[in-house]
């Protein structure tokens, strides 16, 4: 009886979970793709609106895809192996400046850093001046901007779980001979496997929503991400009738997101409350 | 305390002898050179021609400075950190730097440049065509990648060449029955698309002459005019059209008796002028706080609901003769993997009146996003959908870390699963969970998305257009900086400040509540 009480409450919970991915799923595969045609179930199937988005000549889906993609599985591999090395300062070595150095860490990260948009519009001028190659338009100027904010989210995590491996490890590598770079590499590297995983999956889900940065920093249609790109598509009037393109655009902008998910599946659980349960 | 093998080896343990050079050693130190070295030789030389001398300094040292980092066998920590530190300083500590430093200014629109920029666009502005003035026939041309005209005088058929420096003549140029240049020996003469392209350019070019200012009228005449507005560095002030402007240094304008100003003005320091206008100013501040408000309402709402939500649905799967887990887990995290920008979009829609799904489905026919209470509970129930995944997985996590002994032991006594939940299962959570619990609310005080993509901060009230019922601090300010009322850099910035103060004191408050920053001082 209780038993099922419980089943009854999962599966309300379920149902609303799943629900606007059905009515998205819905929507991507209605033959007359427009918003007002849409309903919660599927009323017909069809994969014209996927046909569309890979022909379009407004639109070029595929490119976007590429961006996103591209954009954000380097500078999610590139920003934590920023933050590891920083948390395996903070966590291994003491040194002067460590404590105020954490705590300008958590600080920074409060400062809403989009307002400095401004700012980093200006300098993003500049730098397009001088060096093309990293300016606006461009997959690696936007990196650039995204590696600003690699050590503030995930060192204060990884320093956390770094907390927990014990230190006689490192110690005994010490005492066999290893310097401090094969102890990094060979020692602690694999032992957080865990916690890796996590960090990559949050900020490959962060750098793939990303909006306002990147609606700033591409104003090219070529060079747009996947969120610049179809938050155009249903920009303005054209809301409802290109809803059924959208809706199969976010069907696919999911399935890299849960590539990696399931990629990573093994240590989310245990990572993201290793992280957490530090004591 | 533990005793750190490399806190100062100097004074526990004898110095360490010194180690043979290994080649992974070797190719280490010359990757690091190479990588400074292709640094420099990328980076210099643009800064080389822009003749940037400072950014050339701070260059070299930069590199200088990692190479000698990267090559010496002290400053360990320092090795690890400079990656990141790197771009940490030069996209996030620079820019906040930056824009504090702007708060106590009134840079925004009419105050863009500083005060020769303002003058240069008020007289080029104020050109009008003196009667009986020369008049020229235009071609625009390049020379090298800057923008000329090349002027024909229709009479004398002389060619002159001008730019922001002034007239001077050329030889050698072939003129066209249409009065037009067709080349000139030294120019890159622009065909009429070409010159189209860059028609703004070619309007707001103005070349100085003796008697006053030729400008572009279209894309093929040029006239000779006289600045109706001129600035006189004696009296510090604008005159002309029979007025008087006198420049006034407190507000960056030119201002006349009457305290009319010219529409251009250049940036001055305000001091405290656009805080004390936050926190005076009785329209402003009436918003301030309200919006401030709601903005704490909204962060709370959102922790608190995903976190109770996520919770329950945690514990409802947390026993041991559970069937279906699994499927169930991959149905509860799917709103996670979908991409949070296109959902929030989708939700809008969902809620839209005439042909959203929520109105269908319920039969209602509700104007969500119309009124300011609806709005609001629209906007945390799509808060509630992306959230609560997240509390889901770290609690299934931590719950997983706590004993059942402790939950059974707690049965065995005579507790109710009602207070073995409330006194031996929450408490343990909360322990595990609270510094999620504060960067999820820090997070969410500042969550822009998910109103911006929403409600866009709507519904906005008919008296006053610029607070809408569900904005946040932030997505209100970002409309100050960015609007359609004109940009307010300064003011926006200011506002910047107020939140950063706001977020960090709450957070400050809550970690020193849960010590959990101990490890910080270890």
């Amino acid at each position: 009886m209780r038993l099922a009480l419980r089943h009854v409450f999962v599966l309300v919970v379920c149902a609303f979970a799943v629900f606007p991915i059905l009515f998205v799923f819905s929507a991507a595969i209605n033959p007359l793709g427009t918003l007002a045609s849409t309903d919660l179930l599927p009323t017909g199937a069809s994969l014209g609106n996927f046909a569309d988005l890979f022909t379009s000549d407004r639109y070029p889906f595929a490119r976007w895809f590429l961006n996103s993609t591209f954009i954000a599985l380097s500078s999610s591999f590139a920003s934590l192996l920023l933050s590891m090395f920083a948390a395996y300062a903070f966590s291994r070595m003491r040194f002067r400046g460590r404590r105020v150095g954490l705590l300008a860490l958590l600080l920074i990260q409060m400062f809403p850093q989009f307002l400095a948009i401004v700012t980093i519009f200006m300098i993003f001028t500049r730098v397009t001046e001088l060096y093309p190659a990293f300016g606006f338009n461009t997959v690696w100027g936007l990196m650039l901007l995204y590696l600003g904010g690699a050590l503030g989210v995930n060192t204060w995590l990884m320093k956390g779980f770094l907390d927990t491996v014990p230190k006689e490890l490192d110690e005994a590598a010490t005492v066999d001979g290893a310097t401090h770079a094969q102890i990094f590499w060979r020692v602690i590297m694999p032992l957080v496997t865990p916690i890796l995983a996590v960090t990559a999956l949050l900020a490959f889900i962060g750098t793939m929503s990303e909006f306002i940065m990147a609606n700033v920093f591409l104003r090219d249609p070529e060079s747009k991400t996947l969120a610049v790109g179809m938050y155009g598509m249903i920009a303005g009037d054209q809301r409802n009738a290109n809803f059924g393109m959208f809706a199969a655009a976010t069907l696919l902008t999911a399935v890299p997101t849960v590539g990696v998910f399931l990629w990573l599946q093994k240590y989310i659980v245990s990572g993201l409350t290793a992280g957490a349960v530090k004591g | 305390m533990t005793l750190d093998v490399r806190e100062a080896p100097g004074a526990h343990a004898p110095p360490r002898p010194r180690r043979e050079i290994t080649t992974a050693f070797l190719v280490s130190r010359i990757a690091v050179l190479a990588v400074a070295a292709a640094l420099l030789v990328y980076a210099a030389p643009p800064l080389v021609a822009a003749g940037s001398w400072p950014a050339l300094v701070i260059l070299g040292g930069a590199t200088a400075v990692i190479a000698y980092l990267y090559l010496t066998r002290r400053f360990i920590p320092a090795k690890y950190l400079i990656p990141g530190t790197l771009f940490l300083i030069a996209f996030q500590v620079f820019p906040v730097l930056y824009t504090v430093s702007t708060a106590f200014t009134n840079f925004g629109d009419g105050h863009r440049g500083d005060k020769t920029a303002a003058i240069t666009a008020i007289e080029t502005g104020s050109v009008r065509q003196a009667p009986g003035s020369p008049e020229y026939n235009l071609t625009s041309a390049l020379k090298g990648d800057k923008l000329v005209f090349l002027l024909v005088d229709p009479e004398t058929k002389q060619v002159q060449s001008g730019d922001p420096a002034g007239l001077a003549p050329v030889t050698g140029a072939q003129v066209g029955v249409t009065g037009k240049v067709l080349r000139a020996p030294g120019f890159t003469v622009l065909t009429a698309p070409q010159a189209a392209a860059r028609a703004q350019q070619i309007a707001a070019l103005a070349v100085p002459t003796r008697g006053g200012l030729i400008k572009a009228n279209g894309l093929s005449r040029a006239v000779e005019g006289r600045a109706a507005l001129v600035y006189d560095a004696r009296c510090d002030c604008v005159q002309g059209e029979g007025d008087r402007w006198t420049a006034d240094e407190g507000q960056g304008y030119f201002v006349n008796a009457k305290g009319a100003h010219l529409a251009q003005g250049w940036q001055v320091n305000v001091g405290f002028a656009n805080f004390a206008r936050v926190l005076t100013n009785p329209t402003i501040s009436g918003y301030f706080i309200g919006v401030f408000g709601w903005n704490v309402v909204f962060a709370l709402a959102s922790v608190a609901s995903t976190f109770a939500l996520g919770m329950a649905v945690a514990l409802a799967l947390h026993h041991p003769r559970m069937r279906g887990t699994h499927a169930y887990r991959i149905a509860l995290i799917l709103p996670y993997a979908m991409p949070a920008f296109a959902m929030l979009l989708v939700w809008r829609d969902m809620f839209n009146r005439d042909f959203g799904l929520i109105n269908q489905l319920f039969g209602l026919d509700v104007d969500w996003m119309g009124q300011p209470s609806t709005a609001r509970l629209a906007v945390i129930l799509v808060n509630l959908w992306l959230g609560f995944p997240y509390m889901f997985l770290v609690t299934t996590g931590a719950l997983q870390a706590i004993p059942r002994e402790l939950t059974e032991a707690a049965a065995i006594d005579g507790a109710t699963p009602w207070h073995g939940f409330r006194r031996v299962t929450l408490p343990l959570l909360l322990v595990a969970l609270t510094p999620l619990l504060i960067s999820s609310f820090a997070f969410n005080f500042n969550n822009f998305n998910a109103i911006a993509l929403t409600s866009e901060g709507g519904p906005f009230p008919a008296e006053s257009p610029q607070v809408g019922a569900t904005d946040l601090l932030i997505t209100y300010t970002f409309r100050l900086a960015f609007g359609t009322y004109g940009a307010q850099f300064g003011f926006a910035a200011s506002i910047s400040v107020f939140i950063f103060a706001i977020v960090a004191l709450i957070s400050a408050v809550a970690f020193r509540r849960t010590r959990k920053q101990e490890e910080v001082y270890a």
